[in-house]
């Protein structure tokens, strides 16, 4: 006996039009706090900073009443939201420049221009892709872009190094991170692969130890992603984007064949090439020394940032320093790689964790579109969206509060970088899209079906 | 600005910031969508209710959800199986049942073969036919050979599967 109910997702749209405004309002609110804390004044471009927030905010609702009326109501107020806090904090790194070192800083600025582009991308996004399974059509073609753009950084003079790695490259000055890009190709490419090809990766092959080891024959493809991962690690020295690459693989891997084998295997594959990076690249040796020992006399000057960064969250505590009120000039790179840093001290913990709770949710929605969607390649697109999001949250915080080593990766929406967050605003208008296609009901009503008897009076619901 | 309002102004911004963190629960809490197993026992009439409390068409007019266009469908659902609760509707177009990816119910059952059944439209009724399966597919018990009807309420079984064709609401 089972009754089987079927719930049909309202579309929410004026829900999403409120969570929308009331995004603005924080991230606005925000911004002019910084301000205010900073300088007691507020900041001078206030109404142009409000009226672009809201006329995102009416753009995207706009077009998702339009193009994508079943999405989910709260993937693009968390979107916004976060974005705006990253403008706020952002802003407040430039301001304690100017007030306390006397450099002039406009990360702020060039922010809001990419942010403004990445919401233009979203947009046409929506309104171009109509139906997500288009993209199941571009599967070996976004293999090749994403390889090729993920060794762009490699020929020389386009490839750029910096700070130990070459993960950029730079066109008539400026600069872009490729990977960024790349990882929505792969996502898209692993999806339409594996939805293809679960099923051999998923029954055949002996069984050793419980775990059943995959064919020689379905081994190819993992090693391939494990030596371009390889590749990325050694040629381009950077260990966050060789993790991000492989962790997608192995998430998607998982998700499409429900084998524990393969979180296995993926981390064993892993383990050699970090060891090796460990021990070899210096710069990683010395984030590891940062990790485990930061704060020792020895190593007190060479892991400047991260103690900063410590003493920035102390300086935080609990309700933290008030927006504007904080220091985080004192830390290098605070716009980008220690945005969280710089929040969580002025914010505080409770702010640090309801940045985190706004992660979780978004992550989560992407995660409940998976679960919705009826094809297998939405399914997997979604839930390796979501999972990257999620993996670069754990890998950028995680370093920054010394949980594991500090590895070069942005924190989506929130970081100032222009490739980021563009290429996070596309990742939010797939997942629209997404969701969108999960909760859309079916045809209520078919034409020319045939009307069968009912079946003897029990409840439409009820299945005897 | 005085010291104080900006102190009260930082605090009311956390607060804010955590009020719309509860408020996208509050929404995600109500916002529930697509299938859902309940096993019944007869002995609780609090699970027995739970359909018609859950936002599906009430009771009292019964009758009248049954009649309206609207809200009734057929549908194709999944009562036993490790699809159970999936539910398809139907359409004009014919639906393709069994293991091969490109079938409109995806079986992960070793034994359905990759393209298994088919369920179509044929004058007016609703028709199951076997595409020479290799287990068989089952018709309230008897295997059949090519296709025959598909009535409401009868059982077809492939492989672990157990599909049924009733008329619901979505």
């Amino acid at each position: 006996m089972a009754t089987i109910v079927s719930y049909t997702a309202r579309p929410r749209r004026i829900t999403q039009a409120l969570l929308l405004l009331a995004a603005v309002a924080i991230g606005v609110t925000a911004y002019a706090l910084v301000w205010l804390g900073r300088f007691d004044e507020l900041p001078p471009g206030l109404v142009e900073h409000a009226v672009g927030a809201l006329v995102v905010a009416v753009v995207l609702q706009a077009v998702v009443m339009w193009r994508a009326p079943y999405a989910d109501p709260v993937i693009l107020p968390l979107v916004v939201l976060l974005n705006l806090l990253g403008i706020a904090v952002i802003a407040s790194v430039d301001s304690a420049r100017i007030l306390y070192q006397d450099r002039s800083s406009a990360v702020a600025d060039r922010q809001m221009l990419w942010a403004g582009l990445g919401v233009i991308l979203c947009a046409a996004l929506l309104v171009a892709l109509r139906d997500h399974r288009w993209l199941r059509r571009y599967t070996w073609i976004a293999a090749v872009t994403g390889a090729v753009l993920l060794l762009t950084p490699l020929v020389p003079g386009l490839g750029s190094s910096r700070y130990g790695s070459k993960i950029w490259i730079s066109i008539a000055g400026n600069s872009f991170q490729p990977a960024e890009l790349a990882k929505i190709c792969f996502a898209v490419f692993f999806a339409g692969y594996l939805v293809s090809r679960r099923d051999t990766l998923a029954l055949a092959g002996p069984k050793v130890l419980g775990i059943r080891l995959p064919r020689w024959a379905d081994f190819g493809p993992i090693l391939v992603a494990w030596a371009f991962a390889m590749a990325v690690l050694v040629f381009e020295t950077d260990l966050g984007t060789s993790i991000m690459f492989f962790g997608l693989f192995v998430a998607m891997l998982y998700v499409a064949t429900d084998r524990l084998s393969w979180l296995v295997i993926g981390a064993v594959l892993f383990l050699p090439p970090a060891v090796i990076a460990a021990t070899q690249m210096s710069h990683v040796r010395t984030r590891l020394t940062c990790w485990l020992d930061p704060l020792s006399s020895e190593n007190f000057d060479r892991c400047g940032q991260i103690n900063a960064g410590l003493f920035g969250l102390a300086n935080g505590g609990i309700t933290g320093a008030g927006l504007g009120e904080g220091r985080p000039n004192v830390v290098p790179f605070a716009e980008s790689d220690f945005i969280f840093s710089a929040l969580a001290e002025e914010l505080g913990l409770v702010g640090a964790f309801a940045l985190l709770l706004l992660y979780l949710l978004l992550v989560e929605r992407a995660f409940r579109a998976a679960v919705g969607i009826s094809d297998g390649f939405g399914t997997l697109l979604a839930a390796g969206l979501g999972f990257v999001i999620a993996l670069q949250v754990f890998v950028v915080i995680g370093g920054v509060t010394r949980v594991i080593p500090l590895t070069g990766l942005t924190l989506p929406f929130l970081a100032a970088g222009g490739s980021s967050l563009v290429c996070n605003w596309i990742i939010a208008g797939i997942l629209v899209r997404l969701s969108d296609a999960a909760r859309r009901p079916a045809a209520r009503q078919v034409p020319g079906a045939p009307s069968p008897a009912p079946a003897g009076g029990s409840p439409a619901e009820a299945i005897a | 600005m005085s010291e104080l309002t900006i102190v009260a102004l930082r605090l009311g911004f956390v607060l804010a910031l955590w009020l719309f963190v509860i408020a996208v629960v509050i929404v995600l809490r109500g916002d529930l969508f697509g299938t859902t197993v309940v096993t019944r026992s007869s002995k609780d009439p609090r699970r027995e209710q739970r359909p018609s409390a859950a936002g599906a068409p009430p009771t009292a007019g019964g009758g009248a959800a049954r009649t309206d266009p609207a809200v009734t469908a057929t549908t194709l659902v999944v009562t036993a199986g490790p699809l159970r609760g999936t539910s398809l509707t139907l359409g004009s177009t014919p639906i393709l049942i069994g293991r091969a990816p490109e079938c409109t119910l995806v079986l992960d059952d070793d034994y359905a073969s990759n393209r298994h059944a088919r369920v179509f439209q044929r004058d007016d009724e609703w028709v199951v036919e076997d595409l020479g399966s290799t287990n068989g597919t089952l018709v309230s018990g008897r295997r059949i050979e090519g296709s025959v009807p598909f009535r409401p309420g009868a059982q077809v079984r492939i492989g672990r599967t157990e599909i049924e064709l009733r008329r619901g609401p979505r």
